[in-house]
C-alpha cells in the first residue's frame, strides 16, 4: 500500500497523458487533473507542513483551507487543489531553505 | 437612467439564478467565479475533457444540476463572466478582484454575495494526517476529478451529506468501512415534523441509510470521535460508541464534516451587521426575506447567507436579484416574488429540521483535549486557546486570536473558528454567542506577493 498513490482514479482514465516533475522525479498525470490529483495519484503526501511538523495531503479540495500550497522550482507557490496541471510543471514538496516568501525579481 | 452596475460574487445555484433574473430584466451583471466553470460546489462541473454523464455525477439531482448548468450556458454573452477570479476585498462600493496574478477594482451600485459555504469541522487528534479530508472534499475528489480519497474510507461527523457521500463512494465501488454519526438517532426522530415538509428528501435520506446497511457498511449513531490514528498517515479511526465502548476501525482515509458554515467574509467587509443564530450556533449576516442587508446595495443569497441548501439557494438568488432590481426602481412580477418567498420559507423550516436532526456537537468541540491541534495552518492547540481564555483573560474571539494566533493562519479561521469559539466560551463559562465571532480581514484569501495591480485606465 505504502508505495501506491493516495488518491485512486475510479473513471476518466482515457484522457491525454502528460508528464510533470515532483522533487526532481518525472511523474505522469492526465490532462484535466488538478496538481493535487497529479501528485497524490502517484504519491502519499503533497507537502511538508510549515508549522507543527509532518506532511500534509490537502483537506478541503475547494480552495478554502489553504492546506495544499506547494512550491515550484522557479520560486513560486501554488494551491494544488485549484490549479490545473500543465505539462512540464516542476514542483517541490519540501519547504525551500531559501526564499520561503518568494518575491518575483 | 443608466443601467445599474451589478456584481454577483459566486456562480453556484444562487449566483446563476440571480444572474438569470437580472438578465431577464435588462441588466448585464458581472459574475465573479473562483472556479474555472460555473456550477458552484454541489453542482460542480467536471473539467471539459471528462465524459461522465450528469446521472453519474449528481445521481438523483442530475436534472437540477443540468438545469442550472443550462441556465448559465444560456447567459453566456449576456453577462460579464469572470472565471478563475477571486473577490478579495470590498470597500466604498468597490469590489477588488484578482485573476491570474493581476488585481483590479470594480465599482458597483449593487453587489449580490452568493459566496457559498465550506465544511464545518470539529478538530480531533490526527485530523491533519495525510488521508483525512473534509466531507465536501471527499465528494469533490469524486465529482470533479473521478478519484476516491482512499481504498477503505471512514466517514465521520454529522449531517445529510455524510450519508450521501458515503453512498456515492459505495456506488463507485469504494470500500466504506464505517459511517460514524455524532448525532443520536433520537435527534432525527425529533426533527420529523420539520423534515416531513419535504417528504421526497426525507425518504431519500432514509433510503441512503438503508442502502448503506444493505451494502454491509457499519453505521453508528451517537458516537464520540476520539482520534484519527496513524503515524505519518491515516491508518484508522478511534471512537467511543453511544454505549461507551471504545472502538478502532482500520482505514486509509477519513472524510469528516459537521454540516456547513457560510462564507461571510465579504459581507463582513461590507460592514453588514451580523446576528447570532441559536439553531445553528452561527453568526449570520442580517438580511430581510429577500436577502437585502441593512447596508444599501449589498445583498446576500444562498448558503453564503444561511445554510439552507441548493434548492433554497436557487430561490434566494432570484429574490436577491429582484430586491436589487426593486431598489434600482425596476419592477418585477410581484406575484412571482411572493411565491418565491413562500417556497423559501418552507425550505428554511426544512433546514431547521436538518439542524435538529444533525446538531452541531458543540460539546465535543468544547471538550477537545488540550493537545488537539485546532488550527491546521499554524498548529495552535485547544490548550493554547484555553491559555488565552484563562491566564491571559481574552473575553472574546478576536482578543483570543491576538493572543494565541487562532484564526490568524492562511484559512483565516474557516476551519478552526467554529470549534475555537466553543472552546473559548466553555473555558470562560459563558454562552458561545458572548465570545462573538472572528472579524474578517482583506484579502479574504491569500494573494501572492507577486500579484500586480492593473494600471488604472
Amino acid at each position: 500500500m505504502a508505495d501506491q498513490g493516495r488518491l485512486h482514479r475510479l473513471a476518466e482514465t482515457g484522457r491525454a497523458a502528460l508528464t510533470i516533475t515532483v522533487d526532481g522525479k518525472a511523474v505522469s498525470a492526465l490532462a484535466g487533473d488538478t496538481v493535487m490529483v497529479a501528485v497524490l495519484s502517484n504519491g502519499r503526501t503533497l507537502k511538508q507542513a510549515e508549522f507543527g511538523g509532518g506532511n500534509r495531503a490537502g483537506f478541503c479540495l475547494m480552495g478554502a483551507c489553504q492546506d495544499c500550497w506547494m512550491w515550484t522550482a522557479d520560486g513560486d507557490r501554488l494551491r494544488a487543489c485549484t490549479t490545473p496541471v500543465t505539462p512540464g510543471m516542476d514542483l517541490i514538496t519540501t519547504i525551500p531553505q531559501e526564499n520561503v516568501w518568494p518575491v518575483r525579481a | 437612467m443608466a443601467s445599474p452596475r451589478v456584481i454577483i460574487v459566486g456562480a453556484g445555484p444562487a449566483g446563476v439564478r440571480a444572474a438569470q433574473t437580472l438578465v431577464a430584466h435588462g441588466i448585464t451583471p458581472i459574475v465573479i467565479d473562483e472556479a474555472e466553470r460555473a456550477g458552484g460546489q454541489i453542482y460542480r462541473r467536471q473539467p471539459a475533457n471528462f465524459s461522465r454523464t450528469p446521472e453519474q455525477l449528481y445521481g438523483p439531482d442530475a436534472a437540477k444540476a443540468s438545469a442550472l448548468h443550462a441556465a448559465f450556458d444560456a447567459l453566456v454573452g449576456q453577462i460579464d463572466y469572470r472565471a478563475n477570479t477571486l473577490a478579495w476585498a470590498l470597500r466604498d462600493n468597490t469590489l477588488h478582484i484578482s485573476s491570474a496574478g493581476v488585481a483590479s477594482a470594480l465599482p458597483f451600485d449593487a453587489l449580490i454575495l452568493a459566496t457559498g459555504a465550506t465544511d464545518r469541522l470539529v478538530p480531533i487528534a490526527g485530523w491533519t494526517l495525510p488521508g483525512c479530508y473534509s466531507l465536501g472534499g471527499a465528494q469533490i475528489a469524486m465529482k470533479a476529478q473521478a478519484c476516491s480519497i482512499g481504498t477503505r474510507v471512514v466517514f465521520m461527523g454529522t449531517g445529510p451529506l455524510l450519508y450521501l457521500v458515503a453512498w456515492q463512494y459505495v456506488k463507485a465501488g469504494v470500500k466504506v468501512a464505517a459511517v460514524l454519526d455524532t448525532s443520536p438517532f433520537g435527534a432525527q426522530l425529533r426533527a420529523l415534523g420539520d423534515l416531513g415538509l419535504r417528504p421526497g428528501l426525507l425518504s431519500r435520506g432514509v433510503r441512503f441509510q438503508m442502502r448503506l446497511r444493505a451494502a454491509g457498511v457499519h453505521l453508528a449513531n451517537g458516537v464520540t470521535p476520539l482520534a484519527v490514528e496513524g503515524t505519518g498517515e491515516v491508518t484508522g479511526v478511534r471512537y467511543r460508541t453511544a454505549r461507551g465502548a471504545e472502538v478502532t476501525i482500520a482505514c486509509d482515509a477519513v472524510g469528516m464534516g459537521y454540516h456547513l458554515r457560510p462564507e461571510t467574509q465579504l459581507a463582513d467587509l461590507a460592514k453588514v451587521p451580523f446576528a447570532y443564530d441559536d439553531t445553528t450556533r452561527q453568526w449570520l449576516p442580517e438580511a430581510d426575506l429577500d436577502g437585502r442587508t441593512p447596508v444599501p446595495g449589498i445583498y446576500v443569497a444562498g448558503d453564503g447567507a444561511r445554510i439552507l441548501g441548493a434548492d433554497a439557494a436557487e430561490i434566494a438568488g432570484q429574490l436577491a436579484a429582484r430586491a436589487a432590481l426593486a431598489d434600482a426602481g425596476i419592477t418585477s412580477d410581484a406575484a412571482k416574488t411572493d411565491s418565491l418567498r413562500q417556497r423559501h420559507a418552507v425550505l428554511k423550516q426544512f433546514a431547521r429540521g436538518l439542524a435538529t436532526a444533525f446538531p452541531w456537537p458543540a460539546h465535543l468541540a468544547a471538550t477537545s483535549a488540550d493537545s488537539v491541534m485546532v488550527c491546521r495552518c499554524e498548529a495552535i492547540t485547544a490548550g493554547d486557546i484555553r491559555d488565552a481564555a484563562g491566564p491571559k483573560d481574552a473575553p472574546e474571539l478576536n482578543r483570543a486570536k491576538a493572543l494565541s494566533r487562532i484564526g490568524m493562519g492562511r484559512c483565516q479561521g474557516r476551519f478552526c473558528g467554529p470549534a475555537a469559539a466553543e472552546i473559548l466560551a466553555a473555558a470562560r463559562g459563558v454562552p458561545v454567542r458572548e465570545v462573538g465571532r472572528l472579524r474578517s480581514a482583506a484579502p479574504v484569501k491569500p494573494l501572492t506577493m507577486a500579484t500586480i495591480t492593473e494600471p488604472s485606465a
